[in-house]
C-alpha cells in the first residue's frame, strides 16, 4: 500500500528551504503559492529523501474565488504519495507554469485542463484543445458556463 | 524516423484543427432538425394496392438475410453489442457473422452508443460510404435520443440528427435480446420493400422500342 505523506510533515521540511512558498498544509496536501511552483515541484522530483518520480494525476476545481489546480504526485522507490495543489486567483485570465518541464505525462493533462477549465498553463509545448474542437465556444467546466 | 519536410510543408496542426472545428460547426449548424425515418414507403402498400411480386420477395430475402454491419460503436453499448455477437446470442443465426470493417462493404449500421460531435462528422462519412442499400438501427438511450447526455455540449442528441435511422432499440444498454428484436424488426420492414423493378417493367423492358413507342 501507498503510504501518504502527510501535507503537515512535507511543509516542515520544505519551510526552510522555500520560505513563504507554501500557503497552508493540511495532512491531505500542501498549498503552493503559483510564483514557486515549479521551485517546490523541481525539489519533490529531484531530492533523493522525496524523489517524486511519477505524476499521477493532474485536475482543476472552479471555487468561484479562484482556480484549484491539484497535482497527485507518486514516489515508486520511497512507495509514498503526496497531493500538491497550487491557487489563481484571476478569472479573466488564469496562468499557472507548467510542469511539463519535469513530467512529460503532464502534456496532455494540462491541455485536457486548458480545453475545459480555460486555465492556461505558460510554458506548455503544445496548449490547445484536446477533446473539443477549435471554434467552441467557452470553457464547459467551469461553474459559470451556461 | 525524421518526417520528410517537403511533406509537412502543405499543412500545419493548427490549420488542420481549425478545418476541422469549422467542419464540426458546419455540422451542427446544419442538423438542428431531425432526420424523418426513411419509412414512407411503408404506407404504399395500403395506399396503391401494391402487392409484392416473386422478384420483389426474392431480392428481399437476399437482403434481409445477409445484413452485413459496418464498424461503429463509439461508446459501451458496443460490449452488449459483442454479447449479441459472439456464441450465446449468436448472431450468425441471421446471416451476420460478417463484420465489415469497411464501410463499402456493409449495409447495416448499428450505432452502438453515445455520439460526440467532434466524432459525427466521421460517423456522417462512414454512413455515406456504404453503398445503398442501407440500413441503420440506433442501439440505446444515447442513440435514440442523446440518453442521460441529451442536454451535453458534446453530445448529438440522437443519430436520427446526422444519419436516418430504421429501427431504434431503446435501454441502457439494451439486453442483446432487444438488439435481437431490432434486428428482426429491420428484416420484416426490409421484406415489405418494393422495388422499382416488376414483372411489367421487365417486360416492357423486353419489348422492342418500336412496338413500345406505337403503345
Amino acid at each position: 500500500m501507498t503510504v501518504a505523506l502527510s501535507g503537515i510533515e512535507v511543509a516542515r521540511q520544505l519551510g526552510p528551504r522555500f520560505p513563504e512558498a507554501i500557503i497552508e498544509s493540511s495532512n491531505q496536501a500542501i498549498v503552493v503559492k503559483k510564483e514557486q511552483l515549479t521551485a517546490v515541484m523541481d525539489y519533490l522530483k529531484n531530492s533523493p529523501e522525496l524523489s517524486f518520480s511519477f505524476l499521477s494525476d493532474i485536475t482543476a476545481t472552479d471555487y468561484f474565488d479562484y482556480f484549484e489546480i491539484t497535482y497527485q504526485l507518486t514516489s515508486f522507490e520511497h512507495n509514498h504519495k503526496l497531493t500538491v495543489k497550487t491557487r489563481c486567483y484571476d478569472r479573466n485570465k488564469p496562468v499557472v507554469p507548467s510542469v511539463t518541464g519535469l513530467w512529460q505525462g503532464a502534456n496532455f493533462m494540462e491541455r485536457e485542463i486548458f480545453d475545459l477549465m480555460g486555465i492556461e498553463f505558460s510554458g506548455h509545448p503544445n496548449l490547445k484543445r484536446i477533446f473539443l474542437w477549435e471554434g467552441f465556444a467557452g470553457h464547459p467546466l467551469r461553474k459559470d458556463y451556461l | 524516423m525524421e518526417i520528410d519536410k517537403s511533406l509537412t510543408a502543405n499543412y500545419d496542426s493548427k490549420s488542420i484543427d481549425l478545418l476541422e472545428g469549422a467542419e464540426i460547426e458546419a455540422l451542427k449548424a446544419s442538423s438542428a432538425s431531425i432526420i424523418p425515418d426513411p419509412d414512407e414507403w411503408l404506407n404504399e402498400e395500403i395506399k396503391r394496392n401494391i402487392f409484392l411480386t416473386t422478384l420483389d420477395w426474392a431480392i428481399n430475402w437476399a437482403r434481409r438475410s445477409s445484413l452485413w454491419p459496418a464498424v461503429s460503436f463509439p461508446a459501451c453499448c458496443a460490449m452488449e453489442f459483442m454479447s449479441a455477437f459472439v456464441a450465446r446470442f449468436d448472431l450468425a443465426r441471421f446471416g451476420m457473422e460478417n463484420m465489415r470493417s469497411s464501410p463499402r462493404q456493409a449495409d447495416l449500421m448499428i450505432t452502438a452508443g453515445t455520439l460526440t460531435w467532434k466524432m459525427a462528422p466521421q460517423i456522417k462519412r462512414v454512413y455515406e460510404q456504404m453503398a445503398e442499400p442501407k440500413w441503420v438501427i440506433a442501439m440505446g438511450a444515447c442513440a435514440c435520443s442523446g440518453g442521460i447526455f441529451a442536454n451535453s455540449y458534446a453530445v448529438v442528441p440522437g443519430y436520427n440528427h446526422i444519419i436516418p435511422v430504421d429501427v431504434y432499440v431503446p435501454g441502457c444498454p439494451p439486453r442483446p435480446e432487444a438488439l435481437l428484436y431490432g434486428i428482426q424488426t429491420l428484416q420484416k420492414k426490409i421484406a415489405r420493400m418494393h422495388h422499382s423493378i416488376t414483372v411489367p417493367d421487365l417486360k416492357k423492358a423486353l419489348e422492342p422500342e418500336g412496338v413500345r413507342g406505337g403503345a
